[in-house]
This record gives C-alpha cells, sequence and structure tokens, in this order.
C-alpha cells in the first residue's frame, strides 16, 4: 500500500508490486529515470541464501558446522554447497546469508592469502587478522550503503591461541565461547551454552562433536532453511580439518501424533 | 662497441643503422655484471638457485633476495639490477592475480612468461624509459607439470630445460648441459644447483657471496618456497666438498 497521498490517483505502474512486504514495501517511484545515480545499483536484498553457521570453543580449538544448503527464497535450491571457507592453515571462515557475496569474499581472501605468501617474510595471516579484515571491509561496503549480505564466523588456532569470532554485513564484531548466526543465535545459541559455557577448557573433540551434531539436529528440525547434511570443521593446533558431508538422522514419527498434520483421525 | 658516439645509442626508440637497438644491448651488459642465476626443470620440479654477491659486510644476512614469489607454484630469480627485478616480480603478482581473477584458476607459467615479455617489451620501445635491466628466471609447476621461462631485456623469452643468466652463464650451461635433467628428482636438483653455483663463483675469484635457494615439487606441495635449512646445508656442505675434490 502506498501510504504517500501526493502518489494517489495516478496511473498505475506495473512495474512496481504495491502489495509486497518483502523485504520492505515499495512504492511507486516517480523520479526521472535517467538520472546519473540510476545507473548504480547497490544490493537491496540477499538472493541465494544460505541458513545458520554454529561454532563453540573447545579443549584443542575450536568447531564450527554449517549445512551444505543454498536457498532460493524458500526453495531448497542448491543442496550441495559448502559453506565452510578454510583461509590459510589456522583459520575457517563459515557463512550465512548471501552465497554469491561469500564467493565473492572467499575470492578476495584468497587474494590476499597469496599476496601475504608472495611475502615471503614467514609471516602469516591467523584467525584474528582475517578476522579484523572482514570486519574492515563489511563496515566498508555498509558504509557506501552497498553491503556484503553475510553473517559469518571466524574460528582458528594459531600460536597456541583459539580464536572465535563474529561478523556481519553492517561490520558489527564479537567474540564468545559459543556463536551461532542466523536462526541459529536463536534456537542453537542457549543450547550451545548451556553445553560449552564454563568447559572450554575440558571439553575434548568427541563431546565438542556431540554438542555440534546436536544442535544441528534441533536447527535441521526447526529452520525451514536447513539440511539434514552438513560439514564440521575443528581447526586445533594440527591445523585445519573440514569434514566430507555428514547426515543428520532424524526420526519424524511424533508427526502423526500432531493435530493439523497428517491424517487426523479426530 | 664500436657504435659508441655514433649517436644511435642514446634512446631505445632510435635503430641503429643496421637495424640495433643499443640501449636493449646494453641492458644486456647490465645482466652480464651480476650475480649468476640458474634454473633447473627436472623430472617432478623446478629449482631457482643465485650467487648473490654481497658487497658490504654490514648487510643484514638474507637481505636484498633476488628471488621472490609470483604466485603460491611461481617463483622467478633475477639477474641484474636488483631494483628492477622487485619490479619486475611485482609485474609478475598483478598478472597472477588478474588472471585468477578472471578465470578463477590458477595461471599457467606460460601465460604469465607471456604476459611479463610483453611488459619487458614495452620498455624498449620509448625515448622517456629505459629497457629493464635484467633478465628474469621464471619457474613453475602447473597443471602441464614443470615449466621453466627466461625474459630477456629486449622482452623475448623462450622455454629451458635448465637456464642460466648472469656472470657465469657459460660454465653454468656447460654444467647443466651435463646433468639428466628430466631424471633428476627436485631434491637431487637442488644439491646440483648448489654445487654450480659454488663451482661458477670460484671460476670468478669475486667478493663474498650468498646462496640463494628456492624449489617446487612435490615435497613443496608444488609450493614455490625457499628450500628448508636442512637440505640447504646439505646442498652447500656437498657443493663446497665437490669444489675441494675438482680443484686437486
Amino acid at each position: 500500500m502506498d501510504h504517500f497521498p501526493l502518489n494517489w490517483g495516478r496511473p498505475r505502474n506495473d512495474a512496481v508490486d504495491s502489495y509486497s512486504t518483502y523485504p520492505i514495501t515499495q512504492r511507486p517511484n516517480h523520479a526521472p529515470k535517467d538520472a546519473f545515480s540510476a545507473g548504480i545499483q547497490h544490493t537491496q536484498q540477499p538472493i541465494v541464501t544460505g541458513t545458520s553457521v554454529l561454532a563453540i570453543k573447545f579443549k584443542d580449538g575450536i568447531m564450527m558446522a554449517a549445512d551444505n544448503l543454498a536457498s532460493y527464497g524458500s526453495l531448497a535450491r542448491f543442496r550441495d554447497i559448502q559453506r565452510l571457507h578454510a583461509v590459510g592453515e589456522h583459520t575457517v571462515l563459515g557463512a550465512g546469508g548471501d552465497m554469491s557475496d561469500f564467493q565473492y569474499i572467499q575470492s578476495i581472501l584468497d587474494e590476499l592469502m597469496i599476496d601475504e605468501f608472495a611475502a615471503g617474510d614467514g609471516h602469516a595471516l591467523g584467525p584474528a587478522e582475517v578476522h579484523n579484515y572482514l570486519s574492515e571491509l563489511m563496515y566498508a561496503r555498509r558504509s557506501k550503503m552497498n553491503p556484503l549480505w553475510n553473517a559469518m564466523l571466524v574460528g582458528g588456532f594459531k600460536d597456541g591461541q583459539r580464536f572465535l569470532a563474529y561478523v556481519d554485513m553492517l561490520g558489527t564484531t564479537y567474540s564468545a565461547s559459543t556463536l551461532a548466526t542466523g536462526y541459529g543465535a536463536h534456537i542453537a545459541q542457549p543450547l550451545l551454552r548451556r553445553a560449552v559455557e564454563g568447559r572450554e577448557d575440558t571439553l575434548d573433540e568427541e563431546e565438542a562433536r556431540k554438542i555440534i551434531e546436536q544442535s544441528m539436529k534441533v536447527l535441521f528440525y526447526r529452520d525451514a532453511r536447513s539440511l539434514d547434511k552438513y560439514q564440521i570443521a575443528t581447526i586445533t593446533a594440527a591445523g585445519v580439518h573440514i569434514s566430507d558431508s555428514l547426515q543428520i538422522e532424524t526420526s519424524w514419527s511424533f508427526a502423526e501424533g500432531l493435530r493439523g498434520y497428517g491424517a487426523q483421525t479426530q | 662497441m664500436t657504435s659508441i658516439g655514433t649517436g644511435y645509442d642514446l634512446s631505445a626508440s632510435t635503430y641503429s643503422p643496421d637495424g640495433r637497438i643499443f640501449q636493449v644491448e646494453y641492458a644486456n651488459k647490465a645482466v652480464e655484471n651480476s650475480g649468476t642465476a640458474i634454473g633447473l626443470k627436472v623430472k617432478d620440479g623446478v629449482v631457482l638457485a643465485v650467487e648473490k654477491l654481497v658487497h658490504s659486510k654490514l648487510l643484514v644476512p638474507g637481505a636484498n633476495r633476488r628471488i621472490q614469489t609470483v604466485d603460491r607454484h611461481i617463483g622467478l630469480a633475477t639477474a641484474g639490477l636488483p631494483a628492477d627485478g622487485r619490479t619486475v616480480a611485482s609485474r609478475a603478482r598483478d598478472e597472477a592475480a588478474n588472471f585468477r581473477d578472471v578465470y578463477r584458476s590458477p595461471p599457467t607459467l606460460k601465460t604469465v612468461a607471456d604476459r611479463l615479455g610483453h611488459f619487458v617489451q614495452m620498455y624498449t620501445l620509448y625515448s622517456s624509459v629505459r629497457p629493464f635491466g635484467i633478465s628474469t628466471i621464471l619457474g613453475a609447476v602447473d597443471k602441464d607439470g614443470p615449466a621453466l621461462y627466461v625474459i630477456e631485456p629486449s622482452g623475448v623469452f623462450f622455454g629451458y630445460h635448465g637456464a642460466a643468466v648472469g656472470k657465469g652463464r657459460q660454465l653454468a650451461k656447460t654444467e647443466l648441459e651435463k646433468l639428466k635433467l628430466s631424471e633428476l628428482t627436485a631434491r637431487e636438483a637442488v644439491i646440483e644447483a648448489a654445487r654450480i653455483i659454488y663451482l661458477v663463483h670460484e671460476d670468478a675469484k669475486e667478493k663474498e657471496f650468498e646462496l640463494e635457494m628456492s624449489w617446487i615439487g612435490p615435497e613443496t606441495n608444488n609450493q614455490h618456497v625457499a628450500v628448508p635449512q636442512d637440505l640447504f646445508n646439505e646442498a652447500e656442505a656437498k657443493a663446497r666438498e665437490a669444489l675441494v675434490s675438482g680443484l686437486e
């Protein structure tokens, strides 16, 4: 609905769906179309999207997980997408949000890592440096009103130090011993906190994996943009390891008992 | 150099009456005065080695490197003016990055050599610039296997099995020809490369020098990195040994 009276009574503009509410309501644009600024297009919304990324600290490092789905709206369009990306020997980047922006970020980081490699000075970028670089990049883009539409976790292990932090499309950053992006920030984060907080230095890899698996399962049950195929990355002193795709075992038999779902006998 | 003073050597944009460009030939002289650089293309990799003449005892060891990395899998060694070497290496990195940006795959050495050849050639065309006073040895292991190219100040480039540029190139080339390059492993080639640099240096009776070596092969995961210290020490020790036994 166009709430601006000056626009009322004008001929209908079929290029604009005045009833659309996604991502926000649109008003017909009556400004001249040949203005110079009309040639510049900014990202207005994500198109092909990934959902949550989860990560926790454990005794030996960081564990991160993300499923293999890239959705096109509500359509489960690409079911074999890797959303965990190794950056050098010490860092993993996990991304939700727009997948083409994520691929662009991957190529920027790859170029950065090659530049650093070519310097040949014996120094390598660690997770803290990669995270800060990303936060500057994201903030610079949002300041141009043209953000890279992602929420990302950066996890790593370098020089005996664990690192885990969040960065998003606004350039916001924070750090904690458990982190989750997207829907996972609502559904999984409380579960992760209960399981991990205060035990970061005692959790072994197997326990950490159980916690992650459990959270991914809950997310698959509750998040309509998720998939039962996912990967786990572990970053320890030994380096980065990203697993093959794993399957979530689920049971839907309880659904029969839900009112409004399946055959109802009343 | 009978043509000096004839006026045809003042600019790279002027031919001499017999069709030569003297500025390019002078650039070659700059290369000939430099410490030797060699490259070996072997069965499973490439080895680069440089005889870096140290002009002052006050220099920090390892300063002024003449072997540089272009891309993960591409290395480059120069002989001639060190500053020109830095410029060409920087351009090579840009070209490699540009290739990756456009084609989303690692560049082959042939492409990089081709682009760099064009770049170097541009500096032979104008009176406002001076040709590069370096010969560049490019080495890589790309999708087609090991590769080795040399770019000269004129901009021409050729592929080689073994290459040598700089002061001791003649002797180095004879030594390279004696090797069965296509049967050596990268590890064996490191030993040979060190030996040749030491031999060439001894022949010239120059001042102090520092050996600089890098390699690309299965042991480095096909990445261009400096030869690890233990292998470097072994190669250097064997090179000294060979020198002593050769003199007797």
